[in-house]
């Protein structure tokens, strides 16, 4: 418990051993990992690590019975393709019945700790006893969409998967059961997919970027009007 | 008993289960849906239990009842529009919600809040634990059959929602925090009676202290019930109250706080052995107490000055990923922003508390008998919003 004037020091030099700690933590993960570690992110204290696809179960083993990361806190997906629909989403015209021309996509670009392919596995782990937290992911191939199961590491990732499963259609071997969690059992597609419309957009128009236009009293570049 | 007489019990009972199921005993198993309307489930969770006579073989709950699409819907909204839909996630606690979605876009911006937004965020903050947990505190009681405790709980909860309304015009949904501070400054006369609020809270948890706590029936039905060990809690992602009642001490609030004030003040993270149905009641209601003693020092000295950083009025977030967790009522709530500089996020991953909280209730219910199914779920506290999101 610092007091008032002292706790911006406190906050830097905590914001400073932090990274230090994640430094360290990304050097044993290189020694531990060797080949599979491929690509990682420290910022705000907090570390990324990229691994392939074959080392994601690994990964979990390593991270629970080496590292102390006991604490399972989610697991997910990011489809990095941009989203053919583009605007259109935002559109005040009726889409359905005045269908805009298609436009090319923009390139695909991944974030931290990088990425080659489209879909990409997100997870993410927590060690209560010193409070430190590690963000895992890894790079699926869209021509086959699986990857190994942490169920049998942390078994709080049953329902994860099975979301990932449904919202993305990644397949993870070694799951006790994939069936749909949220959506009915006969839902097709995989709403979370960047080429899965939002259909509610599609038949009724959306009037919600009104309230985000310039106030009149404020600059051209948009800066100002609030104090 | 001690405690691992406890965990030895329900692991006793659940390997009789399952010898029971493997020797295929000619005796027909029963299969019980309870819910999705059933009053002990707050809201509208089904779970499909087999029965073998009085105990639980298998238990497996079916959401989505009320699954509402948040993470896809957040795509196609700007910043300051998410915070409406992620209000109706936890909604017993809906300013806690908005938190860290909020620190997490100031964290990508790289804007702070000035400290009088982040004192009253953190009050805030707390007002919701508080709004939200009293209510779990009367409910554990009807859970056991007591009706009186949830009447006290509307009572008072009321005293707490009221300062919610007069500080953000909301009583359920704020809707109140912004990137980079707050829509409005408190109105006047506001600190003496959430002073006056958080007495009548106290007096509250004596009230329940006293009716629930020492109670022969509730202590019969929740003490060795519904046994969670710390490590199986952890593998499970269980989270705040939950699993501080298996004896983890973790709090984020304490252990890894990011943008709000808890630092500041002096307070304590309670914690019970035992990991029981009792000891998750027992937690949250010192948790109550505490909170309370958390918004009194915080309303001592509210800083002066602005509630609002200076921040563009079209909100583009540049590029990049944050993830920000914050202690929220139900457990540890976090959001995974991720950004490509647009007026949207590019995609947003909803980390709620009460779904990890409930993928526990397979491995929890297998030898339970079918009475403390209810107790046990009412013990984990979930809101179904936060679990179907």
């Amino acid at each position: 418990m610092s007091s008032t004037d002292t706790a911006d020091h406190a906050a830097d030099a905590a914001g400073a051993a932090a990274d230090a700690e994640a430094e360290a933590l990304l050097d044993r993960a290189r020694g531990a990992l060797g080949e599979a570690l491929v690509g990682s992110h420290i910022a705000a204290g907090e570390l990324w690590l990229r691994v392939d696809r074959e080392s994601w179960a690994g990964l979990a083993r390593w991270l629970r019975d080496e590292e102390g990361f006991t604490f399972f806190s989610f697991l997910s997906a990011i489809d990095w393709m941009p989203s053919p629909h583009g605007r259109d989403m935002d559109s005040t015209v009726d889409n359905v019945l005045d269908p805009p021309e298609a436009k090319e996509a923009p390139p695909t670009e991944t974030g931290v700790a990088g990425g080659d392919t489209r879909f990409q596995l997100l997870a993410r782990v927590s060690d209560v006893a010193s409070g430190r937290s590690l963000i895992a992911k890894a790079d699926l191939p869209t021509d086959d969409l699986r990857a190994p199961s942490w169920v049998p590491t942390f078994p709080g990732a049953d329902w994860h998967e099975r979301e990932a499963w449904e919202m993305f259609g990644i397949d993870f071997d070694g799951h006790p059961g994939l069936r749909h969690i949220y959506l009915p059992g006969e839902f097709e597609g995989h709403p979370l997919r960047k080429d899965y419309p939002l259909l509610a957009r599609r038949v009724k128009p959306w009037p919600g970027l009104v309230d985000v236009e310039l106030m009149p009293e404020a600059d051209a570049d948009g800066e100002g009007g609030t104090t | 008993m001690t405690v691992t007489e406890r965990q030895q019990l329900s692991y006793i009972a659940a390997q009789a289960a399952d010898a029971r199921v493997n020797l295929e005993i000619e005796t027909e198993g029963m299969t019980l849906n309870i819910g999705p309307q059933h009053p002990a489930t707050h809201g509208t969770l089904r779970i499909v239990a087999k029965l073998d006579g009085e105990q639980v073989v298998s238990a497996d709950p079916v959401m989505g009842y009320m699954h509402r699409g948040y993470e896809k819907l957040a795509e196609v909204r700007t910043y300051p529009q998410v915070t409406t839909l992620i209000n109706r996630i936890d909604w017993l606690g809906s300013f806690a919600n908005e938190v860290p979605f909020i620190l997490a876009a100031e964290r990508l911006m790289e804007v702070e809040a000035p400290p009088r937004a982040q004192w009253i965020r953190t009050i805030l903050f707390e007002l919701s634990r508080i709004a939200n947990i009293t209510l779990f505190l009367g409910d554990m009681a009807v859970q056991v059959g007591a009706i009186t405790p949830v009447f006290f709980a509307f009572r008072d909860r009321e005293h707490v929602l009221n300062q919610i309304e007069a500080a953000t015009g909301g009583r359920f949904h704020p809707n109140f925090d912004r990137i980079g501070g707050l829509k409005d400054d408190l109105p006047a006369g506001w600190v003496a009676e959430t002073r006056q609020a958080m007495r009548k809270i106290r007096r509250f948890c004596d009230e329940i202290e006293e009716l629930v706590e020492g109670n022969e029936i509730f202590q019969a039905r929740t003490r060795g019930i519904g046994v969670i060990p710390p490590d199986v809690g952890l593998s499970y992602g269980l989270s705040g109250a939950n699993i501080r009642a298996s004896g983890v001490d973790w709090d984020v609030r304490r252990d890894s706080p990011c943008g709000l004030v808890h630092d500041q003040v002096d307070w304590k993270v309670w914690t019970h052995p035992d990991g029981d149905s009792f000891a998750r009641f027992w937690v949250r209601l010192q948790e109550t107490r505490e909170a309370t003693k958390i918004v009194d020092q915080l309303l001592d000295d509210i800083p002066s000055g602005p509630i609002m950083a200076k921040v563009p009025v079209i909100i583009k977030v540049p590029a990049g990923e944050a993830y920000v967790e914050t202690e929220n009522p139900l457990g540890v709530m976090g959001y995974y922003v991720v950004s490509k500089g647009d007026l949207n996020p590019f995609r947003v991953k909803i980390r709620s508390a009460s779904f990890s909280n409930v993928s526990i209730t397979p491995w929890l219910l297998r030898g339970v008998y079918v009475p403390d199914i209810i107790t046990i779920l009412g013990s984990l506290y979930f809101i179904l919003g936060d679990i179907d999101r």
